[in-house]
């Protein structure tokens, strides 16, 4: 649905993005991840053909950015970040604006303002002037008039920017649904937000791709060991020593401790062996409490920081 | 066409929403309003005194007298306030990044141009009209010469829609809404006194300067004459505005 090839794009001697490449399949939700200024919204503002490639080429649904703009803008919707939006006009004016704009035939404009409305949760506030709504608000605004005409492609820069944590989990809920009937790119620099609603992540960093996988793919490829928490009741410089004369077992680590007698510690065992079940059995010989046992995997956080600072020492 | 209607009839709407097409036509009517009365008040004194002087009494036409003193009084009140009305339409889209989701709808930038030059020139086609009411108080109560009052209107149409398509090439230019203000002024009165320092420069250049000058082609109308040339540099120099802002959008895509 989206083919990105070699995409650079330089402004003047800047350069924003050097030669991106990735695909999206229909259906499918992508995340574009990366610090600020790694050159996302560059690459979303290509895709929508705000801007001009230097080099390289997109194509959206079939249609090269650059040769028939207006052909992939009647198959996009975009969310810009922040949300721009004529601050004098009522929501529904705007939205009845953009109806028009995007050639919704004028029997059916209602229903479909109607049912953006409602998926944003927006409707409650049609007849306010947008210069009087607040910053979640706004944002759903914008995401509703993106969502207008059903377009294939869905362009979202930072959908969650200024909600709160309810709004958040709503808008997530809202691209999750629209899994499988559209296609999505979504940039963020939040990364729970990627492990939750996305199939795919991209990473870019300093105008690069530095990763492309699934999200627990790349969380997996970048774990080098295993990791288990355990709260245990026992004298802590035996329960530590004890504990690392399991075979496996690479390093103790004395985490926290919640009294005088209970502590957490943090288990780093070899790749590929699970050590659980020798730990519980050490610790009930023992007599010790085993109060919880629970394995630790990398989540995306890791592995991002991990790649982005890899990036800049390999260089 | 649909898309040019449909950002035509959301700009014309933004004027009124808020209060600046209020303030803008208030004002203008006010100031052309005591021009007019200062205009008229004239007239009558000249006509007053044309009654005890017989030979007087031929030059004197409302016209002449009354018209073109106020015609070119209004194209100077029409130079202070267009900037006003065309400062806005790309700086403040841009300013709030609205030009993003704008540009990036499925309309060309010809039509967003259009669109917004056209309720730009609304408003102002609006403004001027409002003040008909003058050559109708005249019509009441003196001798009109309706076709000669007509081409002068015609001229500061053409005036205001030719300061339009200027200052909306100013404000694509920037984000900022005095910066496109400022431009524009300058520009304009700049365009209005061009003729001026014709006097100083030999030819060719002086008949250069001339033909650029906005007054020079608008004095003809104001006496009551069509004359092609002034009608073609008029829709000259909106074509150009028009294209060199088209240019502007354009070049926004490779410079980011």
């Amino acid at each position: 649905m989206i083919e990105v090839k070699n995409l650079t794009k330089y402004y003047g001697p800047v350069m924003a993005v050097e030669d991106v490449s990735f695909s999206v399949k229909k259906g499918e939700i992508l995340g574009l991840l990366g610090p600020n200024a790694a050159g996302k919204t560059t690459t979303m503002r290509i895709l929508t053909c705000f801007l001009s490639p230097t080099r390289g080429e997109a194509r959206v649904a079939g249609f090269d950015v650059s040769k028939e703009p207006l052909e992939v803008r009647r198959r996009i919707g975009y969310l810009p970040e922040n949300a721009p939006l004529y601050l004098d006009m009522r929501v529904s004016g705007y939205l009845e604006f953009m109806a028009q704009i995007k050639g919704i035939e004028p029997a059916k404009r209602k229903k479909s303002i109607a049912e953006v409305m409602e998926n944003c949760g927006i409707a409650n506030v049609s007849s306010r002037i947008m210069g009087h709504l607040s910053k979640g608000y706004r944002q759903r605004v914008c995401l509703a008039q993106a969502l207008l005409n059903q377009p294939q492609v869905l362009i979202l820069d930072e959908p969650t920017l200024g909600l709160d944590p309810k709004q958040i989990i709503e808008i997530r809920e809202l691209i999750k649904k629209l899994a499988g009937k559209r296609t999505v790119i979504l940039s963020t620099h939040i990364l729970p937000e990627v492990s939750m609603t996305c199939q795919r992540v991209v990473i870019i960093n300093e105008g690069r791709v530095v990763a492309e996988d699934t999200p627990q793919n790349l969380a997996r490829a970048f774990e080098k060991s295993n990791q288990i928490l355990l709260e245990i009741e026992g004298p802590s410089s035996e329960v530590a020593s004890e504990l690392a004369k399991i075979p496996g077992v690479l390093r103790v680590n004395l985490k926290d401790s919640l009294s005088q007698n209970m502590h957490l510690y943090l288990v780093e065992s070899e790749k590929d062996i699970d050590i659980r079940r020798e730990l519980s059995s050490k610790i009930v010989h023992k007599d010790w409490g085993l109060l919880e046992i629970r394995p630790v995997s990398m989540n995306l956080e890791d592995v991002f920081v991990k790649l982005v600072t890899e990036e800049k020492t390999q260089r | 066409m649909r898309n040019l209607y449909s950002i035509l009839k959301k700009e014309i709407g933004s004027y009124f929403i808020s209060p600046i097409a209020y303030v803008v036509i208030g004002i203008f009517l006010i100031i052309c309003g005591y021009f007019f009365y200062g205009a008229i008040s004239f007239f009558s004194l000249l006509s007053l005194q044309a009654s005890y002087d017989a030979s007087m009494q031929a030059g004197i036409n409302t016209t002449e007298g009354l018209f073109l003193p106020l015609f070119s009084n209004m194209s100077l009140i029409i130079l202070l306030i267009i900037p006003l009305l065309t400062m806005r339409l790309f700086s403040e889209e841009k300013r709030l990044g609205t030009i993003e989701v704008l540009l990036t709808l499925p309309v060309r930038d010809g039509e967003v141009i259009l669109g917004k030059f056209l309720a730009c020139a609304g408003v102002f086609s609006l403004m001027l009209t409002l003040t008909f009411l003058y050559p109708l108080i005249v019509a009441l109560w003196g001798e009109l010469e309706t076709a000669a009052v007509l081409t002068g209107y015609l001229g500061l149409f053409l005036i205001g829609i030719a300061f339009t398509s200027l200052g909306l090439f100013f404000s694509s230019l920037t984000e900022n809404q005095i910066v496109a203000a400022v431009a524009s002024f300058g520009a304009f009165i700049l365009f209005l006194t061009i003729g001026w320092s014709s006097e100083f420069v030999g030819p060719p250049l002086n008949k250069v300067l001339i033909h650029l000058s906005i007054l020079n082609h608008f004095s003809n109308f104001a006496k009551g004459i069509i004359d092609t040339s002034d009608l073609i540099y008029y829709l000259n120099f909106i074509f150009l505005c028009l294209f060199l802002t088209s240019r502007v959008l354009e070049s926004r895509r490779w410079r980011g």
